[in-house]
């Protein structure tokens, strides 16, 4: 290939710069090997975070010619001529160069009410395939934080961050909702503090799942479903009324995840 | 003296993977104020990467299965260098190990009767690995990454532990490290430390470890007083992408073998059944009629070769390539795509599917994948009490990938993730109760912190000298072509001086920039650790006057029953980097003869 311009932006929190660097890609080469051919040759200091370089853990998020993007799975042949743009992730604070802060995402992790399973009889649990494969899809998530990072609820409104858990939560509470042994019901949390209510579906989380993860069909639509059918439906509030003593009476059967 | 903040806990985990989060579970439930350093984000691991699945004899899917039978392949697989006691352990702790993870949450594929699926995996004579698709290891570290943040632990991520810290007494009482976001240092003080750091393959060029594999555990304990063992014994996955070439090394799961895939040369030919060592000839088939039988039901055939255990199938590959029977690329075929439906491969290795999809433009529905041997894991480490994790440096406990003896010379696929789980639980037990018994303060020795943080600063002071990445780079070189899969003598001499150059370079580098965030920086204060446990590996193959397992010699092909007796034991004489290594003959651990028994059991 030929040579190609990369438009790194390089600053700290209190601003920056987009820098050039001419590279020239072998075959195949993905944008992270660029960076790092860069780190090793001119700029031992460029600031990037990765972990794996195979798409698994998710740690190299950032934003290629301005969309969210994996830098190890984004192929330098498959991007248009003309220079490459490289920014960090918008939604969240800048700690140098490509690397922001995501603990945003970490937070919103502690407070989700955690699995409560029923004791487990002796064997361990029966489950069949066709009731975890909803859950597994879920489960697929890398934590890349692209999501989050391209929801425009968060991305173009900080202030929304203290009420809004994202789409990477929003499936992590459908997987809950879905798992087959669980007896917590997260259902008004979700929609009182964790701002299901503010998505307006539009799909720009699913568009940018390197995991291919259905977020808005698979897991947001069925749980603002499930929420509403447990908040506005006097019919289905009843029946909520007798299922939670279900799961309530279930859930006093648990044993409680210790501590 | 340098300024730095400071935290007190009574268990300090090193390493937040499978053994780290592991621990840590079981010392909060223990009641004891635990906290964890990671050096990258939490979920980010390496454990992440295991794709395969969990070995445990659950007997689910073979009800005949059973510890004994685990117990047996584990230590055959190791080539009898195992400590036997570890390997009883793991065989009969690690069902219930799996068992727990439902518990906490995980969602592992499922039996027709709804139990846990398990598939086959070389080396394991029955189908025993419980597995998510081919993404095992996340489902593991996800489930134990929310069980640990619902427990409340304190997590401290993104912070490099650069040493351990002593007390009066000598004994370990915590870590000095630094802010990777900052570049600030950072102490902390604790009763016990377990180190779960996981691996080394960074030092060699062609791997599947990400960037974090630098050997900073092993370092940090042989550094502190506790001896390293079996450190030549490295496992070469067989089955690395081997194109294009900025994902060589990359991991390919042993599952598209359990799962019907084989290794055909470029002629065509179904190699590896010319390459069947005799310890494996009674169990495995002859011929591929037979072999393909056995995949539907293991009572019609014997086992396919290419479930061999995996140090037996790289040096297979690497013989095939060698005689120029090799792909163009320098590697072999693995074909599932005409054995298998597309369905059924989309559906048990999907991340397989998408990984050469999107980075090889391969379709492996419909062609085979060109692979060959990677750098993958390190059977040595630190060396261990079985049954508490704790080393011979009190308060010092290591688990997982940085311990060593379960795996003896030779790992077996899925007895990974399952060492994670059984003895990442024990050194949370192990180092609670060495807690209790523990008497008197300790005081933190200062001058060593002093010190830690005086050399990790030295390259800035610099402001010409070597570059980092140049060093990492002809250090990788460097163990590929002289510590590589096959070895020689006159390799590893060249290696062991060739170490010592690299060292002087070391002591010459030179950082560009700030602190903060600043990866040439982080990389000059590993490369101290990969140093020291690359010499260990070089010292290791040298004195190994044989072959076996994850260590080959082209001089000394065979085995040998006096070094099947021992491990080799390096100790540090100075604590430091750089200082003398010794290194002497330890006895393996007798196995007794009930033991015994079930190893020489026929099939």
């Amino acid at each position: 290939m030929t040579d190609v311009t990369m438009r790194i932006w390089r600053g700290d929190a209190s601003g920056g710069e987009f820098v050039d660097y001419e590279v020239a890609p072998n075959e195949g080469e993905v944008v992270l090997d660029i960076v790092h051919r860069i780190q090793a040759t001119v700029a031992p200091d460029l600031a990037c975070r990765w972990n794996c370089k195979a798409g698994k853990c998710g740690s190299c998020s950032a934003e290629v010619n301005g969309r969210p993007r994996l830098m190890c799975m984004t192929r330098m042949q498959d991007l248009p001529a003309g220079p490459v743009t490289l920014t960090p992730m918008k939604t969240f604070p800048i700690i140098r160069d490509l690397v922001t802060d995501v603990s945003f995402n970490y937070v919103m992790a502690e407070k989700v009410p955690a699995f409560l399973p029923p004791p487990m009889p002796e064997g361990g649990y029966r489950m069949f395939q066709k009731d975890v494969e909803r859950g597994q899809e879920f489960r697929k998530c890398i934590e890349c934080f692209l999501c989050q990072d391209v929801c425009h609820v968060i991305r173009d409104h900080e202030d929304n961050k203290a009420n809004y858990a994202g789409p990477r939560f929003f499936i992590r509470y459908a997987e809950l909702e879905m798992h087959p042994l669980d007896t917590n019901d997260r259902r008004e949390l979700v929609y009182e503090e964790m701002g299901l209510g503010y998505c307006n579906i539009t799909k720009c989380c699913t568009e940018v799942c390197p995991e291919h993860i259905h977020i808005t069909d698979n897991a947001i639509i069925p749980l603002k479903e499930r929420v509403v059918d447990a908040q506005f439906d006097p019919v289905a509030w009843l029946g909520r009324k007798i299922r939670r003593k279900t799961k309530r009476s279930a859930a006093e059967g648990a044993v409680q995840p210790s501590p | 003296m340098t300024d730095y903040e400071q935290h007190d806990y009574d268990v300090l985990i090193i390493g937040a993977g499978g053994a780290g989060l592991r621990a840590a579970i079981e010392a909060e439930q223990r009641g004891l104020k635990v906290g964890i350093v990671t050096k990258s984000l939490l979920g980010k691991a390496h454990t992440v990467m295991a794709e395969g699945g969990i070995a445990a004899a659950m007997g689910n899917v073979y009800p005949e299965d059973n510890w004994k039978v685990h117990f047996r392949d584990t230590m055959r697989g190791g080539k009898m260098l195992n400590n036997y006691r570890m390997a009883e352990l793991h065989a009969k702790e690690s069902p219930e190990r799996v068992l727990e993870l439902e518990q906490w949450g995980a969602l592992f594929d499922r039996t027709k009767d709804g139990k846990i699926l398990q598939r086959d995996f070389g080396g394991h004579r029955y189908a025993r690995l419980a597995h998510v698709g081919d993404r095992t290891g996340l489902e593991l570290i996800r489930t134990l990454q929310q069980k640990v943040v619902s427990m409340g632990t304190d997590v401290f991520m993104e912070c490099k532990v650069l040493q351990l810290v002593h007390d009066a007494d000598g004994r370990v009482a915590g870590c000095v490290a630094y802010w990777r976001a900052t570049g600030e240092f950072v102490t902390f003080r604790a009763k016990a430390v377990i180190v779960a750091t996981g691996g080394t393959g960074r030092s060699w060029m062609f791997t599947t470890n990400s960037w974090e594999g630098t050997g900073d555990g092993h370092a940090m304990c042989l550094w502190a007083g506790a001896q390293l063992i079996d450190m030549e014994c490295i496992q070469f996955h067989p089955t690395g992408m081997v194109w294009p070439l900025s994902v060589r090394g990359l991991l390919v799961t042993e599952s598209v073998r359990g799962d019907g895939g084989v290794l055909r040369n470029a002629e065509g030919k179904r190699f590896m059944f010319d390459y069947v060592a005799d310890m494996f000839r009674a169990e495995t088939a002859d011929s591929e009629e037979e072999a393909d039988k056995w995949y539907d039901d293991h009572s019609a055939g014997r086992r396919p070769p290419e479930l061999l255990p995996r140090d037996e199938v790289a040096r297979a590959i690497n013989t095939e390539v060698k005689a120029g029977r090799g792909t163009a690329h320098g590697g072999v075929f693995l074909d599932i795509a005409s054995r298998r439906s597309p369905e059924f491969i989309k559906r048990r290795l999907p991340s397989m599917y998408h990984q050469f999809m999107e980075l090889a433009g391969v379709d492996i529905t419909r062609e085979p994948m060109e692979i060959g041997p990677t750098c993958h894991y390190i059977m040595g480490g630190v060396k261990v009490d079985a049954d508490s994790a704790a080393t011979r440096t009190a308060g010092l406990f290591a688990a997982g990938e940085v311990a060593a003896g379960l795996h003896g010379a030779n790992r077996l696929g899925g007895n990974s993730l399952s060492d994670l789980l059984v003895f990442g639980r024990r050194a949370g037990v192990g180092a609670a109760d060495y807690i209790e018994s523990r008497q008197g303060d300790s005081e933190f020795d200062t001058g060593e912190v002093d010190r830690a943080i005086h050399e990790a600063l030295d390259p800035f002071e610099r402001a010409t000298g070597e570059n980092p990445y140049d060093v990492q780079h002809d250090l990788q070189e460097m163990m590929q072509a002289d510590v590589g899969i096959i070895r020689t003598a006159s390799e590893i001499d060249e290696a062991i001086v060739q170490l010592e150059s690299l060292s002087d370079r070391v002591k010459h580098l030179s950082v560009k920039g700030g602190r903060a965030y600043n990866p040439g920086w982080n990389l000059a204060t590993d490369l101290p650790a990969m140093l020291s446990v690359c010499k260990c590996v070089a010292i290791g193959a040298r004195e190994r006057k044989e072959s076996r397992g994850g260590h080959t010699r082209e001089d000394f092909p065979k085995a040998d029953a006096h070094y099947g007796s021992i491990n080799f034991a390096h100790s540090s004489d100075t604590g430091t980097w750089d200082g003398p290594i010794t290194t002497e003959e330890s006895p393996l651990l007798a196995i007794p003869d009930e033991f015994r028994a079930l190893l020489e059991e026929a099939t």
